[in-house]
């Protein structure tokens, strides 16, 4: 700032570049074994240069893990996830903001709960819901009678079912069940001034006209901002579709990464194929890495707006 | 409040519908689901459920695997927080004199963000293996001085190493961010009194960080009991011998290779209760900074 300090720049300078090395060493190790043969990756000493066998290992673990077809399944579904995530949160803040009713607080509140268990911790009962996505809907008719009323009256059953195992509205709909684009969108929402509601009105703009004419326009950061961050939460799932896809088509990547190597056990077995890994690690690790570092200032924003 | 409202309030109703038909589906009644598992158990041969009020949590609070994996859970907690916390602190702290080299430090330390957690965990249980590469070498040097495939130390040691990497770069974002916001006139006043670099940091910018320090570290604890997945189901499985056997995982284990679905139930619904009380405390302490600005 104001004073001349070398010593203690020297002294910030190294603790940085400590903390660079922390986090970028391992980046660097991997990206040592991933271009190295198997056997010099066991090697001791070990090779801390890289060496030549990059592309190949890359193109065994592409051809390995079916990655090619991996990366679109997990395309897909970050752009569903992102863009479901988009939408529904700018209509539902748009609801709750510009409208007067008397719910209005009890439905910001019942969306705004969600924000407090995550997917994780839900796991075994949403995974009920995934095998038949009718299931509340059934059981709320169940409880109220109106089963037993249908099927005394009418003779039918009521069965409602909808399995989403193994398909992309399986995968996509759970992570978009949270409230986080939510609050980002409502509180944008709340600094748009009134005199720009009654500007529209008076011109005779109707709510939809001015959401879409306004506001979206407006929003354009919002949305940049929720997209990276949305992106990147949805390509690095692997909890849910761990359990949600059985069916390898649907296989996303993060998923398909973990059975390059076989599982940690005391019981030993063949030494896995760490090159191959590590070079899956790399192509895995990659798409998100390019949206964070080149989105770095929308990703921020958002990633800082939507927790607070 | 705003008073330029429109009127048509079907609009609104028809705009906030799908989100709440979402979060009725795959939130509320996934919850009471865990619920209604927790206080029942499936018969063996169908038939629905009978009602065993506090049975399953009695179970699971006698078992002492439950009890291990509540322990390994914070021990795992508290370790990676405070790993990942002190770290991003000090890296923050410094990065925020913005010398030379600034973008490019900020940029070095955002970026693992990014990298999903079975990468991060397959990438550190390369690094630490005993098999390969620098562990290897060391093990030559000192023999046996490494093995987390038995030593359920090593192996918890390593995954807190794997989750704090993984966490410094959210941490980062948010001191960094909480740093920025302090008027920067105040640092100037303090210069003006003769404060040096590090004494503004110790008297000015770390307790003007404090809402931001608490908000992370609530934050981080929170993520370690939920988001911990991915990191042990590649590096260690929960092993060796449930030295890693976090409560996530522990829950998955029992809900889907068990298929004992009223103990995950109900361990679920412990672990609700833990996350809640958490976000409780993080909200009351918004509420005081709030009082507070």
């Amino acid at each position: 700032m104001i004073e001349r300090t070398p010593v203690l720049n020297i002294a910030t300078h190294v603790i940085l570049t400590m903390g660079l090395i922390f986090l970028l060493l391992p980046m660097y190790l991997v990206i040592v074994a991933a271009s190295h043969s198997l056997q010099d990756v066991v090697s001791v000493p070990p090779n801390l240069l890289p060496g030549d066998q990059l592309w190949i290992n890359l193109q065994a673990a592409w051809d390995k893990g079916h990655l090619g077809q991996r990366f679109v399944t997990t395309f897909i579904v970050a752009m569903g996830v992102m863009t479901g995530k988009i939408v529904l949160s700018c209509i539902t803040a748009f609801g709750l903001v510009f409208f007067d009713h008397r719910l209005k607080m009890p439905i910001f509140w019942a969306i705004f709960i969600t924000l407090m268990l995550p997917l994780e911790v839900r796991i075994v009962p949403t995974y009920a819901v995934a095998a038949n996505a009718f299931l509340p809907f059934q059981t709320l008719l169940d409880l109220s009678g109106l089963t037993w009323l249908v099927q005394a009256l009418s003779g039918i059953e009521i069965k409602l079912e909808w399995n989403l195992l193994n398909s992309y509205a399986g995968l996509i709909m759970p992570l978009v069940a949270t409230a986080t684009g939510t609050f980002l969108y409502r509180q944008f929402f709340l600094t748009i001034p009134e005199e720009l509601v009654e500007a529209a009105k008076m011109d005779g703009a109707g709510p939809l006209r001015f959401l879409w004419d306004v506001l979206i326009p407006l929003s354009r950061v919002n949305i940049a901002a929720l997209a990276t961050i949305m992106f990147v939460y949805a390509w690095n799932q692997y909890l849910w579709p761990l359990l949600v896809v059985t069916d390898q088509s649907y296989a996303m990547i993060a998923v398909e990464l973990s059975r390059l190597v076989p599982k940690f056990s005391a019981t030993g077995g063949e030494v896995p194929k760490w090159h191959i890994a590590m070079a899956g690690t790399l192509i895995v690790m990659l798409p998100p890495i390019v949206v964070v570092v080149f989105m770095q200032r929308w990703f921020v924003r958002g990633l800082i707006n939507t927790d607070k | 409040m705003r008073r330029a409202y429109f009127k048509n309030n079907w609009v609104a109703g028809l705009m906030v519908a799908p989100q709440l038909i979402i979060v009725f589906t795959f939130f509320y009644f996934p919850t009471s689901q865990a619920l209604y598992w927790a206080f029942t158990l499936e018969q063996p041969w169908g038939g629905g459920n009978t009602w065993v009020g506090f049975d399953n949590f009695r179970t699971i609070l006698e078992d002492p695997y439950y009890w291990s994996s509540i322990w390994v859970s914070v021990v795992y907690a508290v370790g990676s927080t405070v790993l990942a916390v002190g770290m991003a602190l000090t890296l923050a702290i410094f990065a925020d004199r913005q010398l030379a080299g600034y973008k490019l430090y900020k940029v070095g330390m955002i970026w693992p963000y990014a990298i999903a957690a079975p990468a991060v965990g397959l990438a550190f249980r390369f690094i630490f293996t005993p098999g390969a590469g620098i562990m290897m070498f060391v093990n030559q040097l000192f023999p046996h001085l490494w093995n987390p495939v038995d030593d359920g130390n090593q192996a918890m040691a390593m995954v807190i190493v794997a989750g704090a990497w993984k966490q410094v770069a959210y941490n980062f974002i948010f001191f960094l961010a909480g740093l920025q916001s302090i008027p920067r006139s105040l640092i100037e006043a303090g210069a003006m009194d003769g404060a040096r670099v590090l004494r503004r940091m110790r008297d000015i910018q770390l307790p003007l960080l404090a809402p931001t320090f608490f908000f992370v570290l609530v934050i981080n604890i929170t993520d370690s009991f939920t988001d911990s997945f991915g990191i042990v189901d590649t590096m260690t499985a929960g092993g060796p011998s449930r030295a890693t056997n976090l409560m996530v995982y522990k829950i998955f284990n029992d809900g889907f290779q068990g298929l004992d679905y009223s103990g995950a139930a109900a361990q679920s619904i412990i672990l609700m209760l833990l996350v809640i009380a958490l976000t409780f405390v993080q909200f009351r302490y918004i509420e005081r900074k709030v009082h507070y600005t």
